[in-house]
This record gives C-alpha cells, structure tokens and sequence, in this order.
C-alpha cells in the first residue's frame, strides 16, 4: 500500500512540474506533508535544506529521503523511479514526434500559463513554512534569520549552500542556547 | 585490453556513467543549474553531439515535465547505449547525491534528541522560506514576462481563488491552467486578428 501511495504521490508531483524539479516542489509538498502525512513542516523544511546544501538534482533528492524515510531502500528506488521514469521514457519515446510540436503555440502556451499556479502554490508554501517558523523559535527570531539570509542571498548573492550551512552553525551554536 | 575484453563496449559506458557523475556531483542549486556542465561534458569533452544537436534536444526536454536534469541524462545514455546507456546515466547521476541526503538526514534524526541538533533544525527553516518566496517570485515574475501584466494578474487572483479561498488540491489547478494554456496563445493571435479587421472597417 505505502509501495503504491509512494509511486503514485511522485508521479503526480512530477508529470505536473512544468519548469523542471523546483517547480515540482509545492506540489511534491502537497503529496508528502497535507495528503499522504510522510512528514511535517517541519521535517519537510529540513530536508528541503539539507537538498539544497547538497549538489544535484532537487526533486530526486527528496524522492530518495521520502521514499527511504517511508519504505526503506526498495522505498527510495520506487520513488525515485516515479519520479524520473515517466519524463525520461517520454523524452526517449517522443523525441521524433515532438521534433514537430516544439515551436507549437499550445507547449509555449501551457508552458507560461502554469507560471501564475505554481508562483502561487510557491507563495503558500512560504507562508506555511514561515508561520511553522515562527510557532518554533518565535517572531523576532525568525524575522531576524530570514532578513540575514535575504541579504545574504539577494544583495550578496552568497550561494544557498553556504547560508543553510551558516544557518545550521547559528542554530547549533547559538540559538540552542536560548532555546 | 590484454585480457581479451572488447574495450569498445565498455568504454563508453564507463565514459558515460563518469561523465554523469561529475555532472551530479558538481551541480549546484538543482537540475537547471546542471544543464551547462552537462553541455560542456556532451559536446565539448565526450563529443557525443553538437552543439545545435544539443540545443535542439534541451528545447524538447523543456516541452516534457519533470526534473530536466536527469530528462537530458537519460537520453544522452539512450543514444550512446539504447535502453542500458539510459539507466546507467541517470543512476550516475543521481545516486551519489540521493544517498548523501539519505545518510545525513538519518544521522541528522537520529541526533535529534540533542539541543544543538534542535537549534539548528529550526534555525534553517526562516531560510528556507525565504528561498521558498525568492522562487515564488521568480515565477511570478516570468508569468507577468511572459503574460502580460493584465493576463499574469488575472492568473493570479484565478489561482488564489482556487487555491487559497477554495483549498482545492494543486493537482487540478495545475491541470486546468495547463489545458487553458494549451489554447492561450492561439485565443490571443485570434483576437488581435479580429481587434485588427475592426479596426480596418473604420
């Protein structure tokens, strides 16, 4: 049951990700946390930064944990394979077929109308995370880190890994002491 | 090559699963961010392909949903190896990563109970909402590009509606914008074309 729960919660995730593995994010949220209960906010945000510290690709990582996390290693392969299989095979099959469609008016079309839906799902996300956020630590707190990373990110443009790791070292170091 | 091994079978295997490791390894910030390593390891190093050819197949693998990453590995190992080359490629170059999120997270819980491990789990999610909304608004920003400011909006007040005020599931909404968007841009030409002709008539 949990085998399938698995495969299925990745393929929707995935085949819906228009705009490759970010876009796939608050969607692969909607599976994880709010339908199929795997994790919290909490642990999700976790794992979200510990993906973002590692290379390589976003969505494959975070099928491996679930999946591990749910069923083991045979759980971390059917996820993975939900979510990478389906595209991959559909690349492989179609490349001929689609030669034809890719200057197409209805992929250009489907391609920038998912935009407002998945900037809006993002958006909620953020709001869930951050509301998470500041039930943990409190406001100040989480005003406090989310500004420095901010700056960090947008005006110095630090590379995320090095903030989710200098967020990990204030925690570990500081934050535990209030706590 | 002594041993009587055919050195031209397996060469390019190895070639490829190495090729797709470094590019799973050293590519920061997620699957986009992969695509120029993967290109230089393609057309430049490998010689698999051209430049063009690749530009070509980019552009296909962009039509498809999914990570686009493992979407281009897939298929490089497909044409240099058919169904096996394809499998090899996108286990090298997930795998290595896939396994260093499981071990560190398992670690990672398993040293909960720790203060210090407390801290810095709830110290990291102020950043993670912070990417969380730099991406929203990356994304809102290419649906207003790309829309137009009157059509962007009207998504977005059309997907908050859905979303937010009705809590339908994400799954449908997605669907619903993606089968509109397959005639946006055909409904747009259609419009003009008749704003035109009426215009002309006066």
């Amino acid at each position: 049951m949990e085998w399938l729960q698995l495969i299925l919660a990745f393929f929707v995730a995935n085949a819906l990700g228009y705009g490759g593995g970010p876009a796939s994010i608050p969607l692969m949220y909607e599976e994880i946390v709010s339908r199929y209960r795997w994790m919290d906010d909490l642990q999700f945000s976790n794992l979200l930064a510990v993906a973002n510290a590692l290379p390589g690709p976003i969505a494959t990582k975070i099928a491996a944990f679930v999946g591990f996390d749910v069923a083991g290693p045979g759980g971390a392969a059917l996820a993975i394979a939900a979510t990478v299989v389906p595209s991959a095979a559909a690349l492989i099959l179609l490349i001929r077929i689609l030669e034809r469609f890719r200057q197409s008016s209805a992929v250009r079309g489907m391609t920038l109308l998912v935009m407002p839906v998945i900037a809006m799902l993002m958006a909620m996300l953020t709001w869930q995370i951050g509301s998470q956020s500041v039930a943990s630590i409190g406001i100040w707190q989480s005003l406090a880190i989310a500004a420095a990373s901010w700056w960090l990110l947008v005006r110095r443009k630090v590379h995320p890994a090095y903030v989710i790791v200098a967020a990990f070292a204030y925690g570990g170091l500081i934050l535990s002491r209030f706590a | 090559m002594t041993m009587g091994m055919k050195p031209n079978a397996i060469k390019p295997l190895a070639q490829l699963a190495w090729a797709m490791m470094k590019t799973g390894i050293l590519g920061y910030g997620g699957g986009p961010s992969v695509i120029p390593l993967i290109r230089h390891e393609a057309v430049r190093r490998c010689r698999w392909m051209s430049d063009e050819e690749f530009a070509e197949i980019l552009a296909l693998a962009n039509i498809l949903p999914g990570p686009i990453a493992t979407k281009m590995a897939a298929y490089l190992g497909y044409r240099i190896r058919g169904w096996i080359g394809a499998s090899v490629a996108v286990l090298a170059h997930i795998l290595p990563t896939a396994i260093a999120v499981i071990v560190l997270l398992t670690t990672f819980s398993r040293l909960s109970g720790l203060r210090e491990v407390q801290g810095m789990i709830a110290a990291v999610v102020p950043v993670i909402a912070v990417m969380l909304g730099m991406m929203a608004y990356e994304f809102g920003e290419k649906a207003v590009r790309g829309l137009g400011g009157l059509i962007g909006t009207l998504g977005f007040a059309i997907a908050f509606l859905l979303l937010v005020v009705l809590s339908v599931h994400p799954a449908p909404v997605t669907l619903l914008f993606l089968v509109y968007g397959a005639v946006h841009l055909r409904l747009m030409e259609r419009l003009k074309a008749r704003r035109r002709r009426n215009m002309n008539r006066e």
